[in-house]
């Protein structure tokens, strides 16, 4: 592989002429389809390959929750069509109780794991940190392509387990024992709960190969005059996002290892004292309290994981198109730290209501509350950034914008459930489902949806279709906020999520209307992402051709011809010499400078702070 | 039907395709440059931003009109009194601070379109700024953690005396079983060990304090009265979820969870402040615990205190009739320590 990516360097200082033609007929630069597109080391394609495979898995996703809404919406309603795409789990148009399980189950996993970690990270971390930082590659192109495919293998054993017999795992993502130890508790956690851990088991190695590669290549394979406060912030989010990744993973890998001892070796870490199937089990002395411990100090974290990235994606993209730097650099730096660390500290704050001791509780009150604070200071910035901007709505910064919107609106609720005292009535209701869709899913896929429009150009070099970008923005924001925002109310109405049905009480029955009117929005938001998927294939191969810096951006990778090059750049590394975020300065020829372009070449720019570099 | 499914997205990947090319085709013919199509999306987007913003404010307010009525009733409980307050409280910062940035948000979006003839504003920092909004949002949130952790304490407080009409709440797939200390206000020792089909509960039978206890398939609380609810399961985690009062408390199998609360609404009365003849108090298990967990509940009443007495009186006990024979001990292995539901 080597040997590989010398020849294409060579290639490019000899020729540059041959670069000009469609990347598609560049075979003679990446010998053939497997070197190419299966055991390729170049990031870029490695990007490319966990962004199609996120997508893949975000479409199944999804229609696995259209599938559990329509069941939610009419669930007197026989829809014959349901045979015909799950077969027995459908029998006479009828979800099965326990398959409604297995989505829900799957749809959190996929969507949390496979879609905002290993999608959102994969792709961008990947394409972006060489990029960026002006690095040829990844730090290790063997252990990131290991990464991508440990993550591939672990997506396909996760499709597998839809069609063993018994059923996918169905204990909910967060796979709370004893229900996910005990096969006897519920038929998914048989082979399909085995299948479960194998896969998050590769995952979470794919994450740790991935992370590790990050923040080595961060740290040291930055270009010339790259100090670490030139980094563009979407660098500082993967950055912070991957250091999070390698702390907390192993922890439930932990978790996850002990579970499997549980289920397959006898051993009681988090069993006990119990009788089910008529018979008492011989665990003793384990505690399932145990295992929440462990799997929040990963899982919230994850939830930084997961939104960070998307944050830092947004404040690059709304810098660019609001033609103007971003409001308080340094501090939103802090703030991504701040949040980083306390992410670690509030994990009991999914757990109020365990039998928890209170006062540890209080502890994670008022941890899980500081969290609002950097928060805070986040969308002020943002929204002090578009004060007296010059915005382009490109459907990257509507995405962008889209965005702040849901991490305002689901950051808020969360000072609801982050409060002891009031999470005892809205735990585990609707309520929750709403906020974190909002704030964490919404805010997630909507900073990957600004990410994919705004760097599709520097992916395939093509331009994405702009009217459908908009049209596909606008039906999702009114998706999202048409499904998300009802449910507030059934939660404030004491309906628990994951329930097959609420018509059994009488007093849900008057929610019914609100769950049709969150599927019709659910069905109209899945639409507008099949004119994304649309878009997004139709413009690789049919798309304008891009020019080298379609966004007038000054970040590295926009220094970087059209055509992709394993190495980046075919001459020399460029040098930094100033911030990424010289947009609409003073006195400067045109509204943006690059980071390549020095303080000497822009004396009519210049600022007496600037003399200080 | 599968073939005119099929038909269906055909033809809508060829109308998404039609859509492409002729935007794309348009735009050429029009002679308009990029800048100006640039200059059109722009306008017309910044005003659906603010269209947006208005209509769903708008919406949603009509929405919250229309949907309040369906969210819970006044708190049946002591304590859920004060949970509420404190939640309105909560609601009135929280939607202000949402007015507030969602409209600076999106009037921003509206107002600072692209104008090419004009240039931002370079403006990238400002200590004053930001320590403004470090500070005010630290100020706001202290009122409310403090304000949410002395209720807090309070509740919790009360789980840590020893007050309280004792009842457990056992829970196992998939259904609630009521267990009630009696005149002795004691619950006698169950062990997981000692369930049987007439013993479902696993009570210890030569525990004196199971002598007098009753069994019941539904909770029935007097009105006015502490009651201590002491919460176990047998097989899975469910939880123990009463939204009227305001309380929840997860079933763990191997520990026994406590929450404390007053009921201060009658059924009777609570049908009367609803205007619902047919309103009914409810417990419903709250955490996934299998295939039925959405069917798994128990039915709840609230009765004035004699009424309550009255009830109880007729119940039945966990062990109707002297046991006969000295019950077989438990084949408890010696590492594994009973749970005791009483202290």
């Amino acid at each position: 592989m080597e040997v590989n990516q010398h020849s294409q360097m060579a290639t490019h200082h000899d020729d540059h002429a041959h670069h000009g033609h469609d990347h598609h007929h560049e075979h003679e630069e990446s010998n053939n389809f497997f070197a190419k597109y299966i055991f390729s080391t170049d990031h870029k394609m490695i990007s490319k390959q966990f962004l199609i495979t996120a997508i893949f898995m975000a479409f199944l996703a999804m229609a696995m929750s259209l599938i559990f809404r329509l069941q939610l919406a009419w669930p007197d309603t026989k829809f014959p069509f349901l045979e015909d795409i799950i077969g027995r789990w459908g029998k006479d148009g009828k979800l099965d109780p326990g398959f409604y399980l297995a989505l829900v189950t799957l749809h959190g996993t996929i969507m949390v794991f496979f879609v905002l970690t290993g999608g959102l990270s994969g792709t961008f971390s990947n394409l972006l940190i060489p990029l960026q930082v002006g690095a040829r590659d990844m730090a290790s192109g063997f252990l990131n392509a290991l990464s991508y495919w440990f993550f591939f293998v672990s997506t396909v054993i996760m499709c597998a387990s839809i069609f063993i017999e018994s059923g996918p795992a169905s204990a909910g993502w967060t796979v709370y024992p004893p229900l996910s130890a005990l096969p006897q508790a519920i038929p998914g956690s048989g082979l399909g709960m085995t299948l479960w851990l194998i896969s998050m088991a590769l995952f979470i190695a794919s994450s740790l190969l991935g992370g590790i590669n990050y923040i080595t290549t961060v740290l040291n394979l930055r270009t010339k005059g790259m100090s670490m406060t030139k980094l563009p912030l979407t660098i500082w989010a993967f950055f912070i996002t991957a250091i999070l990744g390698v702390l907390s993973f192993p922890v439930l890998l932990a978790a996850a290892l002990l579970l499997i001892f549980d289920r397959s070796f006898g051993t009681s870490f988090y069993l006990s004292d119990i009788f089910i199937d008529g018979a008492p089990l011989d665990y003793s002395g384990g505690s399932p309290i145990l295992f929440q411990h462990l799997f929040w100090f990963l899982g919230h974290p994850e939830v930084y994981i997961v939104l960070l990235p998307a944050l830092g994606l947004a404040s690059e993209v709304i810098s660019v198109n609001a033609r103007k730097p971003i409001f308080g650099y340094k501090a939103m730096i802090g703030s991504m730290l701040v949040i980083a660390f306390l992410s670690f500290i509030v994990w009991g704050h999914h757990m109020f209501v365990t039998g928890m001791n209170p006062f540890l509780g209080s502890v994670f009150v008022f941890t899980t509350l500081l969290v609002a604070i950097p928060s805070a200071v986040k969308v002020f910035n943002y929204l002090t950034t578009l004060w007296k901007g010059n915005i382009q709505f490109t459907p990257q910064m509507m995405f962008a914008m889209g965005l702040v919107s849901t991490f305002i609106s689901g950051g808020l609720t969360g000072i609801i459930l982050g409060d002891s005292t009031l999470d005892i009535n809205v735990h585990d209701t609707y309520f929750v489902v709403a906020h974190f869709h909002i704030v964490m899913g919404s805010s997630a896929i909507f900073g990957m949806f600004a990410g994919v429009y705004h760097w599709f150009p520097r992916m395939y070099g093509r331009m994405m279709n702009q009217k459908l970008g908009y049209i596909h923005f606008w039906l999702t924001i009114f998706g999202v906020y048409g499904v998300f925002f009802p449910m507030h109310f059934l939660g404030l109405g004491g309906v628990p999520r994951r329930y097959y049905s609420n018509t059994a009480y009488e007093a849900f029955g008057s929610f019914v209307d609100i769950n049709v009117i969150i599927t019709a929005a659910a069905f109209i938001g899945g639409l507008a992402q099949l004119i994304f998927a649309f878009n997004f294939f139709y413009s690789i191969w049919k798309g304008k051709k891009a020019v080298q810096n379609p966004w007038k951006s000054n970040t590295l990778e926009w220094t970087a011809p059209v055509e992709h090059l394993h190495g980046n750049w075919p001459g020399a590394i460029p040098e930094v010499h100033r911030w990424p975020y010289d947009y609409g300065k003073p006195g400067a020829k045109e509204d943006f400078i690059p980071q390549t372009v020095p303080y000497a070449e822009t004396p009519e720019s210049n600022t007496p702070d600037d003399l200080k570099h | 039907m599968n073939f005119l499914l099929i038909l269906a997205v055909v033809f809508g990947i060829l109308v998404l395709v039609r859509i492409a090319n002729v935007a794309q085709m348009a735009a050429e013919l029009s002679g308009e440059s990029e800048e100006d199509e640039q200059d059109k999306s722009n306008k017309w987007n910044g005003i659906g931003f603010m269209m947006f913003m208005i209509l769903g404010l708008a919406l949603m307010v009509y929405c919250t009109i229309q949907w309040m009525p369906l969210t819970l009733p006044v708190a049946a409980s002591e304590h859920g009194v004060e949970v509420d307050k404190l939640m309105d409280i909560n609601w009135m910062v929280l939607i202000v601070v949402f007015f507030i940035t969602q409209f600076l948000l999106f009037w921003f979006a509206y107002k600072y379109r692209y104008n090419r003839n004009r240039r931002s504003f370079y403006f990238h920092d400002n200590n004053k700024l930001e320590a403004i909004w470090t500070i005010v949002p630290t100020i706001v949130l202290a009122g409310l953690i403090v304000t949410g952790l002395v209720e807090w304490n309070k509740i919790t407080d009360r789980a840590a005396s020893d007050k309280g009409i004792k009842i457990q709440i056992y829970a196992k797939q998939f259904d609630f079983t009521a267990r009630y200390s009696n005149w002795d206000n004691k619950l006698g020792a169950s062990f997981f060990r000692n369930i049987t089909d007439e013993n479902p509960l696993g009570v210890d039978k030569n525990d004196p304090a199971s002598k007098d206890d009753k069994i019941a398939k539904e909770l029935v609380l007097p009105v006015g009265e502490e009651i201590e609810l002491m919460i176990n399961s047998r097989d899975v985690i469910h939880s123990v979820y009463l939204p009227h009062f305001r309380v929840q408390m997860n079933a763990v199998p191997g520990m026994t969870t406590r929450f404390h609360f007053k009921p201060t609404i009658t059924t009777a009365k609570m049908k009367e402040i609803t205007g619902n003849a047919n309103f009914e108090y409810i417990l419903l298990c709250n955490k996934i615990c299998g295939v039925a967990h959405y069917n798994m509940k128990m039915p709840v009443r609230v009765l004035e205190k004699d009424e309550y007495k009255a009830w109880l009186v007729k119940e039945k006990k966990v062990f109707e009739k002297a046991p006969a024979a000295p019950a077989a001990p438990a084949a408890a292995d010696s590492t594994s320590k009973p749970v005791a539901a009483a202290n």
